[in-house]
């Protein structure tokens, strides 16, 4: 089976089949990583680069353990910078990464369209770890896969996204595989933070969140960003929270056998409440175990050895 | 004895609402005569044969970026001139965003003393306020004393509006345009492409349309209280179109240009994250590249400009949010013009042309008056079915940042002809 | 000139099932019993054959033996000079393996790399005692030193015939066959 083309951009150009292939084999995975040896030979020989332009703790120590976990070599790569600051190109970056022989790139990046950016200028397998607000497919696909374990199916659930729909990569790399799969997703947040034109992506839009919990299965919780309050999408946090946050109150709207997703990293008492956090159908830690899963599942289906090549250094 | 002799059986003189056919004598750099019949047989000097091919007063480019001064690596005077040449373009215009940028007679001076080696005529625009910094005007009047044809802050909006006001009241008096690049930076707040569905998948920082119609709208409003001749910048939304076109019903002094690749992509596009699709205003939705082409119909667009935008390969080969504003044009205007608006029946071949003639050369008093009495020997040849492919590698200009290579087009310039030279020419 | 493929008997239904019995009989007598015996089969035919020969060691011993199915996928050395991945299958191994004796099973042992890949995988779930193998069918060519336990039926091939095993749960009949390519 080959997933994306040979790389993991996006869950927008997946088929369902494509994306149910890698649930599939993340359940395997899975297994792997409740062993006592949690650790297969699968990736030996092959060298993982993680390049990480916008810092991040849990999702590159996720892919690490993930690469670590098939017995690939990983390199580590972070440089915080703004796309302004000069320097070394990201073009440059990866050639020069990539002489030295290494087969895959996970990366991070502040701009929408980075990784599908780095296929053109490098020849390795290239898996997207969040490009600007555009998409987070592996963070995508382990909330999907954490739904699915509990519920065995994706088809019919109702899906609800609350908080910063417009600047989230998470948002829309779920709504695109959810609905792939046949769930009823819809979003909930202050209007200043839902991005023009949402409904179209076949969304069901909402401000107020109480008629948004309204019959909702599952409830994924955005993290919400203080500079967000700075550039005056909504007025303070404590408005937020009021109008916004997932209280007990507010999970008695939600249909029997629910459960609470959040990406993290969690503003407990901003966006959900500690006991929310702490509820038993919240599965939070559990996603972050199914993320090493996933990670690992998406680098075996992607696991590509590039052949050295011989018209190095020439442009053809 | 004429030098250079044009002749055909396809003259269109949008100066003299004249369509049929003619030949055109030229001596030094002036038109000597002009006779309303085909003579293939002349003798004696240089003949060109135009056949069926369209034969128009030299096009006029209102909106170039040339690079030079700051950034001959990507377009020099001399090299933006090729391109313009190999565009059919006999004369462009300057815009002042260079380093130094241009805001005094010296600038003007420089430009204009480059120019004496450039294959085409260059004017020079102007800016409005010093630096394009917004706080103090630039010497307005001594840069007219040096020949500039209008002012303009392009690139940006001067953003307070009681400098533009100023602006304006003060370009009156040397009777030149004040040509308006409308966008709110506020509202525009570092976007990079249009504000809409595409923005939203893709994740991308949106401009909404209304950064532009808010300053299109003020600055209409300026030009009426002001009585000043107003000319709205690269126009590219439906409803800033709709502004233009009250503000001439009103009987305003308002013009406006649109480009090729506002009439002609939309930001459906943007999904290939080509860098060389970003530019400023951005490529908009199917209803505003409809309203744009209906705005050129009805007239509510006057002119056609390229907009050219010269960046080098490290600006460009970037990932998506790092690339700057702009793609080239001089090269593909002519044939986009004719593919998307002559053959997609939107105008007829004299109202395209008169959008690259008449027109700018009236809004900006330019000495063009077309094939009659003692003109300037400035020529265009354009064969309307020439069917052509754009290709990176036969661009005249320094930079190569358009996203139209590879496209295959119909209608291309095929000769032209500056001050009575030939300074491009194709097998005709 | 056209080619074609004859399939030729080797074993039939009845056969095969004498041949697990036998093979029980010998696991039992060789440990002479099944104190802490578990049974790991290679997907996908060896765990059917692993299931049968916990079954027929039940007959016997009137004990049924912790039963493992095992995906060698993960340990395969071929994986990188495959265009596409091939699919894995779970894992299912539920009681520890240190300090049993485990019964590898397998259908055909041929290269002996499925054989290397599995020992690898086992011996990542913990420390077993030991480690026998045992096969349906040996048809020789190894490429790594290794060799069976227990052996159902030598089939003496040459590297251009293929030897096909049916199983009923998998095939929908049963049977071991040595396929030959002959030109027409």
């Amino acid at each position: 089976m080959a997933i994306g083309r040979g790389h993991l951009l996006d869950l927008e150009s997946l088929s369902a089949e494509e994306i149910t292939t890698i649930l599939d084999t993340t359940r395997t995975f899975r297994e792997v990583i409740d062993r006592d040896i949690k650790k297969v030979p699968t990736l030996r020989g092959i060298t993982v680069v993680n390049l990480f332009f916008e810092p991040s703790t849990r999702t590159r120590i996720s892919f690490e353990l993930a690469e670590k976990r098939l017995s690939a070599d990983t390199v580590n790569f972070s440089k915080a910078t703004s796309s302004v600051q000069k320097g070394e190109s990201l073009k440059d970056t990866i050639q020069n990464i990539e002489a030295m022989r290494t087969d895959m790139v996970v990366i991070r990046h502040s701009s929408p369209g980075a990784a599908h950016y780095l296929t053109q200028c490098c020849n390795s397998a290239v898996i997207n770890a969040g490009d600007g607000s555009h998409a987070h497919p592996t963070q995508a696909l382990l909330d999907i896969f954490t739904i699915r374990e509990k519920y065995k199916r994706i088809k019919d659930l109702r899906v609800l996204i609350v908080g910063d729909i417009k600047h989230s990569r998470v948002a829309r790399s779920n709504i695109w595989g959810l609905k792939k799969l046949g769930a009823q997703v819809a979003i909930c947040g202050p209007s200043t933070l839902l991005p023009y034109e949402v409904e179209k992506m076949g969304v069901e839009v909402f401000t107020d969140i109480d008629e948004a919990l309204e019959g909702v299965d599952i409830v994924n919780i955005l993290r919400i960003q203080l500079e967000r309050q700075d550039a005056g999408f909504f007025p303070t946090l404590r408005e937020y929270t009021e109008l916004y946050g997932i209280n007990m109150e507010r999970l008695k709207k939600l249909n029997a056998g629910f459960t609470i997703l959040h990406p993290g990293p969690m503003n407990r008492g901003v966006e959900i409440s500690d006991e929310v956090a702490e509820h038993s159908d919240a599965v939070i830690l559990e996603q972050v175990t199914n993320g090493v899963a996933v990670r690992m599942s998406v680098l075996y289906l992607l696991m590509h050895k590039e052949p050295v090549s011989v018209s190095e250094g020439v442009e053809v | 004895m004429a030098d250079l002799i044009v002749t055909g059986k396809r003259v269109i003189d949008t100066f003299n609402d004249y369509e049929g056919p003619g030949t055109i004598y030229m001596t030094g750099d002036r038109i000597e005569k002009f006779e309303k019949e085909y003579k293939p047989d002349t003798n004696g000097a240089r003949v060109i044969d135009a056949g069926n091919k369209i034969i128009s007063p030299g096009l006029v480019d209102m909106h170039v970026h040339l690079r030079e001064p700051g950034r001959e690596d990507e377009e020099t005077i001399v090299t933006g001139a090729d391109a313009a040449a190999a565009g059919g373009f006999t004369a462009v215009c300057c815009m002042p965003n260079t380093t130094p940028v241009i805001d005094t007679q010296e600038v003007v001076r420089f430009i204009l003393s480059r120019a004496k080696e450039a294959a085409v005529r260059v004017f020079v625009i102007g800016a409005v306020t010093r630096g394009q910094e917004g706080k103090r005007l630039s010497e307005i009047g001594d840069m007219w004393d040096a020949g500039i044809v209008a002012i303009s802050e392009d690139g940006k909006s001067v953003m307070n509006a009681e400098m533009m006001r100023n602006g304006m009241e003060y370009a009156r008096m040397f009777h030149i345009p004040v040509i308006s690049h409308c966008e709110d930076a506020n509202l525009a707040n570092g976007g990079k492409v249009n504000e809409g569905y595409n923005s939203t998948v893709l994740g991308m920082k949106g401009i909404p349309s209304i950064a532009e119609d808010v300053i299109v709208a003020r600055d209409i409003f300026i030009s009426r209280f002001t009585h000043s001749p107003l000319h709205i910048a690269h126009i590219s939304t439906e409803a800033s179109i709709k502004l233009v076109k009250e503000a001439k019903e009103e009987g305003l002094d308002v013009t406006a240009e649109a480009t090729p690749h506002h009439f002609s992509l939309t930001d459906d596009l943007l999904k290939t994250f080509d860098t060389n699709l970003i530019v400023n205003p951005p490529i908009r939705t199917t209803a505003d590249v409809e309203a744009v082409k209906r705005g050129l119909k009805d007239g509510t667009i006057d002119c056609i400009v390229s907009d050219h935008a010269p960046h080098s390969p490290e600006e460009k080969d970037v990932e998506f949010n790092a690339a700057p504003f702009g793609m080239i044009g001089l090269e593909t205007t002519v044939g986009l013009t004719f593919t998307n608006l002559v053959h997609g029946n939107i105008l007829s071949e004299a109202e395209v042309l008169r959008k690259m003639t008449v027109n700018p050369s009236r809004i900006l008093n330019l000495p063009y008056n077309g094939f009659a009495g003692d003109g300037l020997a400035d020529v265009t040849i354009i064969n309307p079915d020439l069917e052509w492919t754009v290709e990176k590698k036969k661009f005249r200009s320094k930079s190569k940042n358009s996203p139209f290579i590879g496209y295959k087009l119909k209608g291309k310039a095929v000769c032209t002809i500056c001050k009575g030279e030939v300074v491009y020419e194709e097998d005709i | 000139m056209a080619e074609k493929k004859v399939l030729k008997e080797i074993l039939d239904t009845e056969s095969v099932a004498r041949t697990i019995k036998r093979m029980a009989h010998e696991i039992i007598e060789r440990n002479r019993g099944v104190e802490d015996m578990a049974v790991i089969g290679i997907r996908t035919r060896g765990a059917i054959l692993a299931e049968r020969i916990v079954a027929a060691i039940e007959e016997i011993e009137k004990i049924s033996l912790p039963l493992g199915l095992l995906d060698i996928t993960l340990y395969r050395d071929d994986v990188h000079s495959r265009l596409e991945q091939p699919l894995v299958q779970k894992t299912e191994i539920i009681f520890r393996v240190a300090n049993k004796v485990v019964i590898l099973v397998d259908d055909v042992l041929f290269t002996g790399r499925t054989a290397r890949s599995a020992l690898d995988a086992i011996i990542d779930f913990g420390r077993p005692k030991c480690i026998q193998f045992a096969v349906l069918v040996d048809r020789g060519h190894r490429e790594l030193p290794i060799r069976a336990d227990y052996v159902g039926k030598n089939i003496p091939t040459s590297l251009d015939e293929r030897v096909v095993v049916k199983m009923q749960e998998e095939d929908g009949s049963e049977g071991v066959y040595l396929e030959k390519t002959v030109e027409e």
